[in-house]
C-alpha cells in the first residue's frame, strides 16, 4: 500500500517534469531559454521514473542498470545541450533584446575587431551588429507574437548577411 | 493505482503533444531537434511506465539505447548547422 | 599506426568503468562474468584507441556524498523554478550570458564543473575558453547585475566542491589558502 503511494507520487512527479518541458518549449521566447526547459525530463524526470521502477520492483539486482541508465543520461545530455546551444549562439538563433547582459558578445566583438578589420573601419562590426539588431528583433518579435512559422527566415538570413558584410569590409 | 496510471499517461501525452507542436512550428532546425529530444524523453518515460504497469523489465536496454540515440542525433545536427554557416 | 603506449595505470579507471557497465548490462556480478568482461574491456581499450583522460590523482569520497545531495537539492529546486517561470512569466523572460572565471586550469575539472552546471536547469554552458578557463553561461531570469553576481558565486562554489572531491593538490592548496584569507 505504502509502496503504491510512493510509486504513484514518483510517477506523477516525473510526468509533471515532462509536462514542464512541453510548456517551456511552447511558451519560452527563444531557443536558448527553451533548452533550459528541455533538460528537465532528461535528468530529473528520468530519475523519478527510474526510482519508481526500482521501488515497484524492489530488487537490488536492478539498481546497477538503473544507475547506469541515469549516468549515461547525465554524461550525454550536457554535451548535446552544449553543442546545440553553441550552434544556436553562433548562428544567432537567439534574441538579443531579451538578454540583459551578454559578456560573450563583448569578447567576440573585441576578437573580431582585433585582427584585420580595424585598419579600414574601426568599430565597424559593433556598429553593424547594432544597426542590424533592432530590425531583426522587430521582425522576430512580430513573428513569435503571431506564432508564425516563418520566424526562422529573417534570422536564418542574418548570418549570411553578416558574412557578406564582413567580406565586403575586407575587400574594400 | 489504475487512476494514477491513466493520469500519468494523460500528462505524458499532453507533454508529447506540446513538444510536437514546437517541432512543427520550428522556427529553426535546432528548435526542432530540441523538441524531438523531449519527445524521445517522453517515449523513455512511457517505456518505464509500461514496465511498471506490466511488471516486466524488457525495456531497460531500450532505455539505455534511447539516451544514446538522442545524444548522437542532436550532436550530429548541431555540428551540421555550425559547419554549414 | 604509430602511437605511444599508455601505461595500464592511467587506463585502469576506464577499464573498471567498462567492467561495471558490462556487469550492469548482464545484470550479473558473478566472478566469471566480471573476468570475461575485464578481458573484453582490456581489448576494447587497446583496440579503440582514445586519448587518455588525465585524472588528477585524488579522489575524496567523503566530500562526494554531500556534493551529490547538494546537487539533487539544486536539481529539484531549479526544475520547479523553471516550471514556475514557464507558467507565470513565459514570453516575457529576460536572460543573460555571464562569464565566470574558474580557479582551476585542469581540463578535467573545468569539464566536470561545466557538466554539473549544465545538468541543473537554469544555467547552460555556451562556450568555454580553455586558455583562461572561463565558462560562458546562459542563465534564465537574470534581471540585474546582482543576479549575475549571485550566479558567479554559485558557480565558483560548485567548482570549490569539485576541487575538494577531485582537484589537484595545488588547486586544493590554493582553495584552502583563499578560504583562510
Amino acid at each position: 500500500m505504502v509502496q503504491d503511494v510512493v510509486v504513484s507520487v514518483l510517477l506523477i512527479g516525473g510526468a509533471l517534469m515532462s509536462l514542464a518541458a512541453g510548456v517551456g518549449l511552447v511558451r519560452f521566447p527563444d531557443l536558448l531559454s527553451r533548452m533550459h526547459a528541455a533538460t528537465k525530463p532528461q535528468v530529473l524526470g528520468l530519475l523519478l521514473f527510474l526510482l519508481a521502477l526500482a521501488v515497484e520492483n524492489g530488487s537490488w539486482l536492478l539498481v546497477p542498470i538503473l544507475v547506469l541508465c541515469w549516468v549515461f543520461q547525465l554524461l550525454t545530455s550536457p554535451v548535446s545541450a552544449h553543442m546545440v546551444g553553441r550552434a544556436g549562439y553562433r548562428t544567432r538563433h537567439l534574441r538579443r533584446d531579451l538578454l540583459t547582459l551578454d559578456e560573450l558578445d563583448d569578447v567576440v566583438t573585441r576578437a573580431a575587431a582585433a585582427p584585420g578589420h580595424e585598419q579600414e573601419r574601426p568599430g565597424s562590426p559593433a556598429g553593424d551588429a547594432e544597426a542590424g539588431a533592432p530590425g531583426d528583433a522587430a521582425t522576430t518579435g512580430e513573428d513569435t507574437g503571431t506564432g508564425g512559422p516563418g520566424a526562422g527566415s529573417p534570422r536564418r538570413g542574418a548570418p549570411g548577411g553578416a558574412t557578406t558584410r564582413g567580406e565586403s569590409g575586407r575587400s574594400s | 493505482m489504475n487512476a494514477v496510471i491513466y493520469v500519468v499517461g494523460g500528462i505524458l501525452a499532453l507533454a508529447a503533444g506540446l513538444a510536437l507542436y514546437r517541432a512543427v512550428l520550428g522556427p529553426s532546425i535546432l528548435d526542432r531537434v530540441l523538441a524531438l529530444d523531449v519527445v524521445l524523453a517522453v517515449i523513455g518515460a512511457a517505456l518505464v511506465l509500461n514496465m511498471v504497469v506490466n511488471r516486466h523489465l524488457d525495456n531497460l536496454i531500450l532505455l539505455v539505447t534511447i539516451s544514446l540515440i538522442g545524444f548522437i542525433g542532436s550532436v550530429t545536427v548541431a555540428r551540421f548547422v555550425t559547419d554549414r554557416k | 599506426m604509430s602511437r605511444q603506449r599508455i601505461p595500464l595505470i592511467t587506463e585502469l579507471p576506464l577499464v573498471i568503468w567498462l567492467v561495471l557497465v558490462w556487469g550492469a548490462l548482464w545484470q550479473d556480478f558473478g566472478v566469471g562474468n566480471l573476468v570475461f568482461g575485464a578481458i573484453i574491456a582490456y581489448g576494447v581499450v587497446n583496440f579503440f584507441y582514445l586519448p587518455p583522460v588525465e585524472l588528477t590523482g585524488r579522489f575524496n569520497v567523503f566530500w562526494l556524498v554531500p556534493f551529490i545531495g547538494r546537487f539533487l537539492v539544486q536539481l529539484v529546486t531549479a526544475s520547479v523554478q523553471v516550471f514556475w517561470l514557464g507558467l507565470t512569466r513565459g514570453p516575457e523572460l529576460r536572460n543573460a550570458v555571464v562569464a565566470v572565471e574558474l580557479r582551476s586550469s585542469s581540463d578535467f575539472l573545468v569539464t566536470a564543473t561545466g557538466h554539473a552546471l549544465s545538468l541543473i536547469p537554469g544555467s547552460l554552458v555556451l562556450e568555454v575558453d580553455r586558455s583562461t578557463s572561463t565558462l560562458y553561461l546562459h542563465c534564465l531570469n537574470v534581471l540585474t547585475d546582482e543576479d549575475a553576481q549571485d550566479i558567479r558565486e554559485e558557480v565558483r562554489a560548485t567548482e570549490a566542491w569539485l576541487i575538494r572531491i577531485m582537484g589537484t593538490r595545488t588547486d586544493l592548496d590554493a582553495l584552502l589558502a583563499e578560504e583562510r584569507a
